[in-house]
Formats: C-alpha cells, sequence, structure tokens
C-alpha cells in the first residue's frame, strides 16, 4: 500500500484535459502535464476517466501495476490508497486508473465526488483525463474542474467539437452551478507551423480568434509523441528536450501562473523553411 | 501574383476559417436555445405563483462573448398585477 505525507487542507487544483472529439491528445497531455508538474516537485496524480477504454496505464507504462481501479474504490472493493500507482521514475506522481467494465453506470456521481474530495487532501494537482464525446463520462470528468485544458487540432472538426465543450464547461460544472466559473484553457495539438505558413493548416490565430479562450500552449507534431508513447512514458519523461517535450513544460508552467511568453514551435526555420514555408504565402 | 501562386493549389485553410465561423455562430445559437426555452419556463413559473403573467412577458436571451456569456432576462409585469401583489 502506498504511503501518504499529504497535508490536510492544502489547496490542490483539480485540472480536466478535455476536447469532445477523440484522438486529439488528451491521454499524452494529461500524462505530460502530470510528469512536468510533478517534476517540480508538486504531487500530481493523474485520473484516467475513460471506464471502458482506459489507456492512461499504457501511456503511462504502468498498464501491467494495475491491481485496483477507480470503479473498485467507488463500489467500496478497493480503498483510494490501493489502487494508486506511484510512477517508477517519480515518486511524486500517480495514477488512479479506469476500470475496463462495459457497465457505463459504474461511475456514479457521488462516487466521483467522494474520490476528487479525497484526492484533494493528498495531492497539489489532480489531472483528470477526459473520454471523448459528451456523455456522462465526459461529464463527470469536468465535473470538479477548477481549470479546463481544451486540447485542440488545427483541424474542423475538432475546433467544432472543442466549441460544444467549451459551452459545456460553462453549464455543466460544480464551478457553473456555483455561479463560478471554470478557467479554460486552449492547447492547441499537432500544430505543423510550416504547413500553416502555406495556408494549409488553421493558424494559432485562427483558432483563438475562434474559440476565443485564452493560450495555454502550442504543441508540435512531432515523431516523439509516438515514441513515448511506444515506450510507455510521458513525452516529458522520455525526451525531456525534445520540441513537445519543452511545450509541455512552458505549458505546465502556465498552469501555475507563472508567464511564459508564447512561442510558435517550428516556426523559426533555417533558409530551407524560409524558402519553402513562405512559397506560397 | 507570383509565378509560385500560379502553380501552388489554393490555399485551403482561410476556407476552413470561414466555414468555422459561420456554422459555429450557428450552432451557438441553436444549441443554447432549449436552456433558453427552460429557463424561461421555470422563471415565469416562479413568477406566476405570485403576480398574474401572460406568457410572452419573460424573454429569455443568451449570448457569447469574447470574455462572457451574457444571460438576459426580461420580465415585463402588468401595472394592475404589480399592484394586487403589493
Amino acid at each position: 500500500m502506498t504511503k501518504f505525507t499529504g497535508e490536510e487542507g492544502k489547496m490542490a487544483k483539480v485540472i480536466v484535459v478535455t476536447s469532445g472529439k477523440g484522438g486529439v491528445g488528451k491521454t499524452t497531455s494529461t500524462a505530460a502535464l502530470g510528469a512536468a508538474l510533478a517534476q517540480k516537485n508538486q504531487k500530481t496524480v493523474v485520473v484516467d476517466f475513460d471506464v471502458g477504454l482506459r489507456n492512461l496505464d499504457l501511456v503511462m507504462g504502468a498498464e501491467r501495476r494495475v491491481v485496483y481501479d477507480i470503479v473498485n474504490v467507488i463500489q467500496g472493493d478497493a480503498k483510494l490508497p490501493q489502487a494508486l500507482i506511484r510512477d517508477k521514475r517519480l515518486e511524486t506522481l500517480f495514477l488512479l486508473p479506469a476500470s475496463q467494465t462495459r457497465d457505463k453506470d459504474a461511475l456514479t456521481q457521488d462516487g466521483v465526488d467522494q474520490v476528487i474530495n479525497e484526492l484533494k487532501r493528498y495531492f497539489d494537482w489532480i489531472i483528470c483525463d477526459s473520454p471523448a464525446g459528451i456523455e456522462r463520462g465526459a461529464t463527470l470528468a469536468m465535473r470538479h474542474a477548477d481549470i479546463a485544458v481544451v486540447v485542440t487540432n488545427p483541424e474542423v472538426s475538432s475546433v467544432r467539437d472543442s466549441d460544444r465543450i467549451i459551452g459545456m464547461l460553462d453549464a455543466k460544472t460544480l464551478k457553473a452551478e456555483n455561479g463560478e466559473r471554470v478557467e479554460k484553457h486552449l492547447l492547441l495539438t499537432r500544430y505543423d507551423a510550416l504547413r500553416a505558413e502555406r495556408g494549409d493548416m488553421l493558424k494559432v490565430d485562427d483558432v483563438l480568434e475562434i474559440l476565443s479562450i485564452p493560450l495555454l500552449g502550442i504543441i508540435p507534431e512531432s515523431t516523439d509523441v509516438l515514441r513515448a508513447s511506444n515506450i510507455g512514458a510521458p513525452v516529458t519523461l522520455a525526451d525531456t528536450r525534445s520540441a513537445p517535450s519543452m511545450a509541455y513544460f512552458d505549458a505546465a508552467r502556465r498552469l501555475e501562473g507563472e508567464v511564459v511568453p508564447i512561442s510558435i514551435p517550428g516556426q523559426k526555420q533555417g533558409l530551407f523553411g524560409k524558402i519553402f514555408g513562405r512559397r506560397a504565402a | 501574383m507570383s509565378i509560385f501562386r500560379f502553380f501552388a493549389k489554393r490555399q485551403s485553410a482561410p476556407l476552413a476559417r470561414e466555414r468555422l465561423q459561420v456554422l459555429l455562430a450557428h450552432e451557438r445559437l441553436s444549441l443554447s436555445s432549449d436552456l433558453v426555452g427552460i429557463l424561461r419556463e421555470e422563471i415565469l413559473a416562479v413568477i406566476a405563483k405570485h403576480v398574474q403573467l401572460d406568457n410572452d412577458c419573460v424573454k429569455v436571451k443568451i449570448e457569447r462573448d469574447e470574455r462572457v456569456s451574457l444571460l438576459e432576462i426580461d420580465v415585463e409585469i402588468p401595472l394592475d398585477a404589480a399592484r394586487k401583489a403589493a
């Protein structure tokens, strides 16, 4: 069983990583941001809300260590500390896995309330990895959020779904019910500055203008992301100097409230990029 | 026009941007319209407990701006109904 040293009463922040559309990088971003915050010595837990199709365990490289999951905790078959898995590389990083049950109603609102409230006693950051879609799993994942990270690809269907999710964040969260606001941030993933420059991909400013929420970061399209998931490590642990890692580290600093100037990864091209990037502009 | 542009395919991102702007302007209105309906019904029911009201006396409008969502509720109470309640 894991031991906890968390002091009670500290201010835990709850983040939901959400998008509406599947496959845009929610799980990758959850793992990367979680590992980035944990590397700054902040106690961080990443929580998989994708009951039935769990994957965060795999991306974190902990798939063979799952014994109990969030549904076991909710149904009283396990205590929360029994279900939490401590990362082998970072002692401040933990995972609460989802179950693989096909029962859609396994995740209950009361159960989620209890789990999040207990996690708040142990951790500085609670990062909830939302399932795709706008069903119950997604609304439960966003329910306790103080901060929402809206993961979006520069592509029409992803932008449209993000717009739907932003509307839900303003209506279906505890904060919204209490007349407060969830802080919403845009995380633009799989961005290709060269293609945007050529006019064949939505630009950062296009997406920002359409969705009207502040920018948390721009993650470049990169082979490093797939390489990290292949070996079962958050990209911010697999290669801390890679372009996507550095973008995630910057995003994590912004989550902590630091002002970090935004740079568009891959935009400062050499001569080659200048010639070919501007040709069609 | 540069010689390159002549051969290049037309840029697609501006079209994506334009399509999204048109679509989302429409969807934001229509998706919040059922919320508007529910709010209108419930507000009307609460006020009708105390004051006699016509159905069309409550107007609800939701607007989403860059920074805030604005919920506008307009309730018109007939003079004699207000007097009766007081």
